[in-house]
């Protein structure tokens, strides 16, 4: 029975992997940039969620209701501030702009935080679960984390496909040129691509917070598990980041079942073994492309 | 247009750098008879920074492969000389063979990695960095999390075991420079570039693209094998966290960016910025860091060729010969010598 407790543990966990990988897929889909500092963005999201919850005494979700529009407006600025202006001169400049924004979240963090650990607290969510038999539960709070990143994936899937706006992004992902000739503000999509990835990171930022406890130096390791998933999934497809999500979760899980010390490397080592053997990725994209 | 053009590549100004070049590493070997430990130790430190400064910029400003995880080739440099000692062998010698030994893991390293691209290359490279550090961490026998320590170079007295120390990050760094330069002055350095500037064109122009690509990757892998096996005698001890940490990315990419990505010179000067920073900031650590990712954003936003770029736009200098200049072209057009100056397509970027 535990090892049916780590499968859906894993899966569960997968959900999370696929919130923090929407974003860093969809500025990827549409800007063809890799973003390094999302998973220091998402991380600042969490704690600018503790931040408020614990200056304003509200709980985690209501904070969100402030952080969110905040996170947004990072988004659109670091686009159009930054990464904007790095995309001239090609793929390089932005890659590197973005990993220096990494290095200096990181350290801002560091430097205001300290090194200490910090947990967002679910109320009475973070210990409830449905108890299926005396070994097997399913926790409440995975099951509503699974249940967000199915919408946003869903939402994002809907919006790109139905939405005006959404087929502007994708017009301009596939050709900016073009899409500027038929009267699409490339830069104001770009930007607004980007508030939706932030935003999303942030959303990621406090589950993830409210799941373990956190300090800031976990920013890298969310940025290279959102990365594995979407590799592993298949680049260009959201549903796929999901499925990628769910199977780097499951590796972590069961690889922690068989030794504590082997969770997170199993996971890299999937990653790995799928870029040997399936470097498209488990699915190719065929949905709507992004 | 013929006659009046000349391609130059050795000039007058290259060909005195390099003498003055030679001259100053000889001087530099005479160091430990002149100074103490404590120099010849922040030397070391500042020749692996050199180092590890030419092998990202070899791989990402002439090879257009950015990697956020060389630190996996300066940590197993580090581990590889532990190991090797273990077993009995001499310090300094297992110094030569875990930079061979970085440059032979590249090999299989590369056959996953260069699935990716780009960005995706860049982070896959950051995973390649945390299973090895993962894999150390998980190994009792090389200390696990809380790192190892080197012993086998007790034999030596301290100030010679330094003096040697030092000699050995001389010879490295002075090697592994003219290496670099040879290699991106060959053949295989244009395709680089080509492969850089056009992967599909290069392929279609019959540039063997995976060849030329696999090469500077273990060539920038043993470099950094070496940074990392020199970091390891000089300090005598090691941390899976800190030898495979993202910060020695942090620094490479400072160092090459202020310097100025894609041209000879300029890592070196970044190098030369860095060492004088951590000289003065090095006790409040994540400020500095801050402070260094903060101008890595800058100078790519408004310095994008770095500062030795920019001195060699505005006053057309370059003291290593890697690139070529064309003399004559515009007397040719208006009758007027031309002062030698580097034709921005033709030189090192």
């Amino acid at each position: 029975m535990t090892w049916v407790n780590a499968v859906i543990e894993g899966i569960l966990l997968g959900g999370l992997y696929a919130l923090f990988a929407c974003g860093l897929s969809l500025m990827f889909g549409v800007m063809r940039i890799i973003n390094l500092a999302h998973g220091d963005l998402a991380l600042l999201g969490t704690f600018m969620i503790m931040v408020v919850s614990q200056h304003l005494g509200l709980s985690p979700f209501a904070a969100l209701v402030i952080v969110l529009p905040g996170a947004a407006a990072v988004g659109y600025a670091l686009q159009m501030g930054i990464l904007q202006r790095g995309m001239r001169g090609g793929e390089l400049a932005p890659l590197l702009a973005t990993f220096g924004l990494s290095v200096v979240i990181g350290n801002l963090l560091l430097e205001i935080f300290s090194a200490d650990t910090h947990s967002l607290s679910a109320g009475a969510l973070t210990t409830a679960s449905w108890q299926i038999s005396s070994q097997l539960s399913i926790p409440a709070l995975g099951v509503l984390i699974f249940a967000v990143a199915v919408l946003v994936l869903g939402g994002l899937q809907l919006f790109l496909s139905r939405t005006s706006l959404g087929r502007a992004m994708r017009a301009t992902a596939d050709d900016p040129g073009t899409a500027e000739l038929v009267g699409i503000n490339s830069r104001r999509v770009y930007a607004t691509a980007s508030a939706i990835a932030i935003a999303s990171a942030a959303l990621a930022g406090m589950f993830f917070g409210m799941r373990s406890s956190f300090d800031p130096t976990l920013g890298p390791a969310q940025l290279i598990f959102a990365f594995e998933a979407v590799v592993i999934g298949g680049l260009g497809s959201l549903w796929g980041t999901l499925v990628g999500g769910i199977i780097l979760g499951v590796a972590q899980t069961v690889g922690a079942q068989i030794d504590p010390a082997w969770s997170i490397l199993s996971g890299h080592i999937l990653f790995l073994a799928v870029l040997a053997f399936r470097s498209g990725g488990i699915f190719t994209a065929r949905e709507v492309r992004v | 247009m013929s006659g009046g053009v000349r391609v130059v590549r050795w000039t007058r100004l290259s060909a005195a750098f390099a003498v003055g070049t030679g001259g100053l590493l000889i001087a530099l070997a005479f160091v430990p008879y002149a100074f103490g430990p404590g120099t010849t130790e922040k030397l070391t430190e500042l020749f692996v920074l050199i180092i590890l400064a030419a092998m990202w910029n070899a791989l990402a400003g002439y090879g257009g492969l950015v990697s956020v995880g060389q630190q996996a080739f300066i940590g197993i440099g580090a581990y590889a000389v532990i190991v090797l000692t273990d077993h009995g062998l001499n310090g300094y010698l297992a110094v030569a063979l875990a930079a061979l030994f970085a440059g032979l893991v590249s090999l299989p390293t590369s056959l996953l990695v260069f699935r990716l691209r780009g960005g995706q290359f860049a982070i896959g490279m950051w995973v390649v960095a945390e299973v090895f550090r993962l894999l150390v961490t998980n190994d009792s026998g090389l200390g696990g999390g809380t790192g190892r320590s080197l012993s086998a170079l007790n034999v030596y007295a301290p100030a010679d075991r330094q003096a040697y120390t030092y000699w050995v990050a001389l010879a490295a760094m002075a090697l592994l420079i003219i290496a670099g330069f040879v290699l991106l002055r060959s053949r295989l350095g244009a395709s680089l570039q080509a492969i850089r500037d056009d992967e599909r064109a290069a392929q279609s122009l019959g540039v063997p693209v995976m060849r030329a690509k696999r090469i500077l990757f273990a060539f920038a892998a043993v470099g950094c094998g070496a940074a990392g096996a020199i970091t390891m005698v000089n300090t005598l001890s090691v941390t899976p966290d800190s030898i495979f940490g993202v910060q020695w990315t942090a620094y490479m990419i400072f160092m090459v960016l202020l310097g100025g990505l894609g041209t000879f010179e300029g890592p070196v000067l970044g190098a030369l910025v860095l060492f004088g920073i951590q000289q003065e900031f090095s006790d409040s650590a994540s400020w500095y860091l801050v402070g260094l990712g903060a101008v890595a954003i800058a100078v790519t936003l408004v310095l994008p060729r770095g500062l030795w770029g920019a001195l060699v736009d505005r006053f057309g200098i370059r003291l290593v010969p890697v690139g070529y200049t064309l003399r004559g072209l515009l007397a040719h057009t208006a009758g007027q010598p031309e002062p030698e100056r580097p034709v921005p397509h033709m030189t090192t970027t």
